[in-house]
């Protein structure tokens, strides 16, 4: 009824008193901004670890050796030779759905050309492997299945290991000796960036893995073997099937453990991902916090208004404002302060997260959910912490407030 | 004195056996024992009496923000003894003005929003200009044109009076009610707002006005003394002050030391 003039009203008082509006208002702008700021660099990490996992390539399933001895001594991923490369043809063989496979040998080696040299780190897979990651040649040709299956010197080397070798020149061509043993480098891949350890995937030599255990590496024995299937639907499927296969393959008995370790892509996302939310949780709720200090502030100043204020409301109530204006009136104020903390707090979290991801490199990520949810609770605390304070002053008895000093 | 009697309930303000009691714990305090009045329009009343003399509290019943106890109150040919706390926030909206002693301006608000207040409780919504206009011409006819925009602060106390009883104004009411409106003025800023009330007086608005100074009661047209809760004593003053000669005066007084 009386909406028009109680807002104007509201807003007069606010704007009489701006230093403390402004000072008010503050500790919603700080609760809101931290929410925004917080939340934004939570979903960003976590958007960042998801495009890494990603980057691994699609439906992968991936097999590592080792785990457990006989001995009950356990290796780690990768530490006992157990997979056999007719493991990884059994695979291609035997299980449905499986589209590609690359047996992979992991090594570190110095490597050299022309003056330069680099100590980085040696790949061997199969000529699907490119398929599998989903990691395009920026320059020149992959590897090819005849180039594993005659283990010929050719490689395929990362940005990081082109520019540290052959600096600006292109490396298409070249000749890079690893080990002493000279490849031809055929091609260099796209830059593909850090890895979800933080290691960088670009500053790496992949060769057919015949060539890395025949010529550099030495051994029979793989460390790895990449699996992708077609569908994602498959991956359960395929990954239990795999088990059931290599068990039977190594002769492993019922009751013992795999000799070797199968994982795929969406255990290692989920980890990653459930990672990723407890730190946004917690970084959100440290700043909820804050945004319930800030709405206890608004109680506060409005407690503290509505008493230093009782003249005024005497006044008000003389010359004919009701109960509920006086109530409207100071709930105005209140939610203006949260609602306006609120918006000042939202260009303020985004600024902020902005900035922090430009400094630290992380990336950020505002959801317009969350500006959104940040508005309406900023609002709700003025409200919530507003009404106490409003009722009070509504409840004056105006000849008591009149004669108030 | 005899116009109580010709006029029964046709005057503007009516009380009619009118009391007050207040209950604090075991103690009744009875502050108005049964006061009868009529006041009619165009009157310039003095309610005078000592502090305890129920003055304040009747004044209070006058203006609405208290109900009697007992008793009737007719104002403007209604009964608002019964009404409750919304009802009497609205006739006190529409038709009474009040004046206090510590004028009960909103600070760091500019004259003119103060005189609008009691525009935004009304019952007409006015559009900003119509609001502007109003108080404009209110605050000029108690002589502050050009302070519209001045904060009370940057006001002196007769000023700021003068925006008091201007707000007082702006919705046309049938009395202004005055509390104690020299209590904090000197005596020559008294006299001005005096000056100000017999204008307003001789344009037909009806004034009540609380005061325990006999001279301030003597530019009224009509004394009423409480005492205990009671009317002591009502009578018309046969000659009163005007507040234009006594402003001269008290610049003469000024003027003559300094010979």
């Amino acid at each position: 009824m009386r909406a028009g003039p109680t807002f104007k009203i509201a807003f007069r008082a606010l704007r009489r008193n701006k230093l403390r509006s402004v000072l008010t208002a503050l500790g919603i702008i700080i609760g809101v901004g931290a929410v925004i700021a917080m939340v934004g660099i939570g979903n960003g990490a976590k958007a960042q670890v998801e495009a890494q996992i990603a980057s691994l390539g699609q439906n992968l399933i991936l097999i590592s050796s080792g785990s457990t001895t006989t001995s009950g001594i356990r290796t780690g991923w990768g530490g006992a030779g157990t997979l056999k490369i007719e493991d990884a043809e059994a695979i291609r063989r035997e299980i449905p759905g499986v589209i590609a496979v690359s047996e992979e040998v992991v090594s570190n080696s110095q490597i050299a050309a022309g003056n330069q040299n680099w100590f980085t780190r040696l790949l061997g897979e199969s000529a699907d492997y490119f398929d599998l990651r989903q990691w395009p040649l920026a320059d020149g040709i992959p590897f090819t299945p005849q180039d594993v299956r005659s283990a010929n010197k050719v490689c395929v080397i990362g940005r990081t290991t082109a520019t540290q070798i052959f600096g600006n020149e292109n490396p298409v061509g070249q000749i890079l000796r690893v080990k002493n043993v000279p490849f031809t480098v055929t091609g260099m891949l796209t830059p593909k960036g850090l890895s979800i350890q933080g290691v960088d995937q670009d500053d790496v030599v992949i060769m057919p893995y015949t060539s890395a255990m025949k010529r550099v590496v030495g051994g029979t024995t793989l460390r790895n073997i990449n699996v992708q299937v077609a569908d994602a639907k498959d991956i359960v499927v395929a990954q239990q099937q795999i088990i059931d296969l290599l068990r039977q393959r190594h002769n492993i008995r019922a009751g013992r453990d795999d000799d070797f370790t199968v994982r795929n892509q969406q255990d290692i996302a989920e980890t990653a991902a459930a990672t990723t939310k407890v730190m946004t949780g917690l970084l959100g709720a440290v700043a909820a916090v804050s945004l319930v200090v800030g709405g206890i502030g608004i109680m506060n100043i409005m407690l503290v208004s509505v008493t230093e204020r009782t003249r005024e409301i005497g006044t008000r109530m003389a010359v004919g404002a009701h109960g509920r204006d006086i109530l409207t009136q100071f709930l105005i104020e209140a939610v203006s302060l949260s609602s306006v903390g609120g918006i000042i707090g939202i260009v303020a979290g985004v600024v902020s997260a902005k900035v922090i991801a430009m400094i630290k490199e992380w990336p950020s990520l505002i959801s317009p959910s969350s500006i959104v949810i940040s508005f309406l609770v900023s609002a709700a605390v003025g409200i919530f912490f507003g009404f106490y304070p409003a009722r009070k002053a509504a409840q004056l008895d105006p000849i008591e407030a009149l004669r108030y000093e | 004195m005899d116009n109580g009697s010709t006029s029964r309930n046709g005057g503007l303000v009516h009380l009619d056996d009118v009391h007050k009691t207040y209950r604090s714990g075991e103690m009744e305090v009875r502050a108005v024992r049964g006061v009868s009045l009529d006041i009619q329009q165009g009157e310039f009343v003095a309610l005078m009496g000592a502090s305890g003399s129920g003055k304040s509290t009747l004044m209070n019943i006058l203006g609405c923000l208290d109900r009697p106890s007992a008793g009737r109150y007719i104002l403007d040919r209604s009964d608002v003894s019964g009404l409750d706390r919304d009802e009497l926030a609205d006739i006190r909206n529409s038709k009474i003005g009040f004046v206090f002693q510590g004028f009960n301006l909103l600070p760091r608000t500019s004259a003119l929003e103060n005189v609008e207040l009691p525009l935004l409780y009304g019952k007409h919504r006015l559009s900003n200009a119509q609001l502007r206009e109003k108080a404009d011409a209110v605050l000029a006819s108690v002589g502050l044109q050009g302070r519209e925009d001045h904060h009370p602060s940057q006001l002196s106390g007769g000023q700021q009076q003068r925006v008091a009883i201007a707000r007082a104004l702006i919705n046309d009411p049938e009395v202004l009610l005055a509390d104690e409106p020299t209590g904090n003025l000197d005596s020559r800023t008294s006299v001005e707002i005096m000056g100000v009330f017999q204008q307003l007086n001789e344009r037909g608005i009806t004034i009540i006005m609380v005061t325990h100074e006999p001279d301030i009661a003597s530019y009224a047209r009509r004394n009423v003394v409480m005492r205990d809760g009671l009317v002591q004593s009502d009578r018309a003053v046969s000659q009163p002050l005007d507040a234009k000669l006594e402003a001269q005066k008290l610049m003469s007084v000024d003027e003559s030391p300094k010979m």
